[in-house]
């Protein structure tokens, strides 16, 4: 069996060069490759050279590793290989210690410290062994419910809910109050955020994030990192050749992609 | 927008608080009623069902008036010329119903007087006026100094909550936890690194946790606390962070409130810098301009446009260092923000020269 290869994804080079080191007596024979500093290099190098294992830190600039995971995730199908063995590095995330307990992704706190290194290394090894003797090559439906549940936001009790968008018109041509009611879906794009309603497109500067705090999870899901979606406006969900979801929106004639992590929220009764 | 008095005591308070106006009104129609009987000739029963008629109904109305015309509102007594409509209406509703209530008691009573004579209703509408004057008045003043109370106490609570939130901010465990990674990584790799970064941790926290907040210190001391935390950001970061403080010799000695810079480093590297793949450089400058002071915080990152994190953004920073800005110097001092060209902020602190404002 060839030797296992890891891709570190760490921001701070000095704890980056530390976690390869503790790898190393940990686990002399795996094949640390050279370290990325950010999501978008993490995502690039791990479907370039498919490790065996991610060692991803949650907090990078730009992408962090919740969502280069979740891109992942989307972009597997085509590449024929296992998915790898994910492990998070965090210094503190008051909500998400718990959730990582589930065993399909395993973390790490920082500073790393042998013994519970140690521990992630053997859940690993048995991971890699269970996994050769599948040969599945696509996500596991339990790392894409993991990652969801990570990836949402913890509720922020004290934010006002939001009954009206002040949202600008297209070509800066002024400002329109638009009912929440009458939005369909969110969808953001570079640096603001799309308002899909069944008549015309408006645009906010608030990030998707914020705007998500003050909405009702039941009323609008996530079913991408830029996109929350009226659920009662879903008129249709389609399946393509390569297995990824698309919605479509009474009204409206746009498609808008699922993610894979988020594609279990469409399963047939 | 005013807060609502509303919360689940205040429904006992103000029952209790009506009641007590209640009896404070009724006590003064019984001395009034007393002040008839002694004075006014007619049946001192007759006097009471006049007084109290008069006094209950005055009360009920501005007091009901007052409560309708306030619901919502956090000032309890209507502004302007409602507040004087209000009485007017109250005295005159009184006195018309108290006398109506007089006259009926007496077509009942025998060896009582049939109607209130002129002379007499004269005599008790001013009287009427007079005593509701003074029990509105006596109401006004009380619940003026209960609502001052309660905001004196509001204010109280909210100082209380935002130090702590500033110290919570200021001990972030994010920042902590990989700061004391990096500096575990350092002892064994390089020992010598690793006791300067640790001497600069010891200074930072004891600024942040220290009494020191609320004073003031030399523009050189400034700088140093500056120091310490641009220092430990860059074993953090690495290669994505340098830095330059620039400060002439002639104003080491400038006072300056204690960690006012502070916040707009912080800005600088968690909202410029950060968010930013390749890092960049934040720069601190101080320079004088006429009678002011002149300190440039200047970070070549992401930029104010930029969609920030969740959680505190950007603002926050800057309303604390405006609120300090106010409560040190008024309006002698300013913040001025703005983009950086090609990219990045600089913020803009303008002080007056000279000791701090006592």
């Amino acid at each position: 069996m060839n030797a296992a290869t890891a891709l570190i994804a760490e921001d701070e080079p000095l704890l980056a060069h530390a976690l390869a080191a503790a790898l190393g007596e940990a686990w002399p024979e795996l094949q640390v490759l050279p370290p990325v500093g950010d999501g978008r290099s993490a995502v690039q190098a791990t479907l370039a050279c498919a490790p065996d294992v991610l060692f991803f830190d949650i907090r990078m600039p730009g992408l962090g590793g919740l969502d280069a995971a979740a891109e992942l995730a989307d972009a597997w199908a085509g590449t024929g290989k296992p998915f790898p063995a994910l492990v998070f590095v965090t210094a503190y995330e008051q909500y998400a210690v718990r959730a990582f307990d589930a065993q399909a992704v395993d973390y790490v706190l920082k500073p790393v410290q042998p013994a519970r290194l140690a521990r992630t290394v053997q859940r690993v090894q048995a991971a890699l062994a269970a996994r050769a003797l599948q040969a599945g090559t696509a996500v596991p439906d339990a790392v894409l419910a993991q990652l969801r549940a990570l990836l949402m936001q913890p509720a922020c009790a004290s934010a006002e809910p939001l009954r009206i968008i002040q949202a600008g018109l297209p070509g800066g041509a002024g400002v329109r109050m638009v009912p929440i009611d009458e939005v369909l879906a969110f969808d953001a794009a570079d640096k603001y955020v799309r308002v899909l309603t069944a008549g015309d497109d408006y645009w906010l500067r608030t990030p998707l994030r914020e705007l998500q705090q003050r909405l009702d999870p039941q009323v609008f899901w996530q079913v991408h990192r830029g996109t929350l979606v009226r659920a009662a406006a879903i008129a249709t969900v389609d399946r393509d050749a390569a297995g990824r979801l698309h919605l479509a929106l009474r009204g409206r004639h746009d498609r808008l992609p699922v993610s894979r992590v988020h594609a279990g929220l469409f399963r047939a009764m | 927008m005013p807060p609502t008095a509303s919360s689940p005591l205040s429904g006992t308070s103000s029952l209790l608080a009506v009641a007590g106006r209640g009896l404070a009104t009724v006590l003064l129609c019984a001395v009034i009623t007393a002040l008839l009987a002694l004075t006014v000739p007619g049946r001192w029963d007759q006097h009471a069902v006049h007084s109290f008629g008069i006094g209950l109904t005055t009360w009920a109305v501005i007091d009901g008036g007052r409560a309708w015309l306030t619901r919502g509102s956090a000032i309890p007594w209507p502004l302007g010329w409602r507040g004087w409509v209000l009485v007017a209406a109250g005295t005159s509703l009184g006195f018309v119903a108290g006398t109506m209530l007089a006259n009926a008691y007496g077509m009942h009573t025998p060896g009582s007087d049939q109607s209130i004579r002129s002379g007499r209703a004269g005599y008790s509408l001013v009287l009427g006026m007079l005593a509701t004057g003074c029990m509105c008045l006596l109401f006004y003043g009380r619940g003026k100094a209960a609502h001052l109370e309660a905001a004196i106490a509001r204010a109280e609570r909210s100082a209380t909550e935002a130090r702590l939130q500033l110290l919570e901010s200021q001990l972030e465990p994010h920042m902590m936890f990989n700061t004391l990674a990096n500096l575990r990584v350092l002892i064994a790799t390089e020992p010598a690194r690793a006791q300067r970064m640790l001497d600069h941790l010891i200074d930072f926290l004891r600024a942040t946790l220290g009494a020191s907040r609320t004073g003031s210190h030399t523009l050189a001391d400034e700088f140093a606390r500056l120091a310490d935390y641009l220092e430990l950001m860059a074993v953090r970061m690495g290669p994505r962070l340098t830095f330059a403080l620039e400060l002439p010799p002639a104003l080491a000695g400038q006072p300056v409130p204690a960690l006012l810079l502070q916040p707009l480093v912080e800005n600088a590297v968690r909202h410029g810098l950060e968010p930013q793949v390749g890092g960049g450089h934040v720069a601190v400058q101080a320079r004088i301009e006429g009678p002011h002071l002149l300190i440039d915080v200047t970070d070549t990152g992401a930029g104010l446009a930029h969609v920030h994190e969740p959680g505190r953004g950007h603002g926050f920073g800057l309303a604390v260092v405006r609120d300090r800005l106010a409560a040190v110097y008024g309006a002698a001092a300013a913040l001025a923000v703005r983009p950086n060209h090609p990219e990045g902020t600089v913020a803009t602190l303008r002080l007056p020269l000279g000791t701090l404002p006592a």
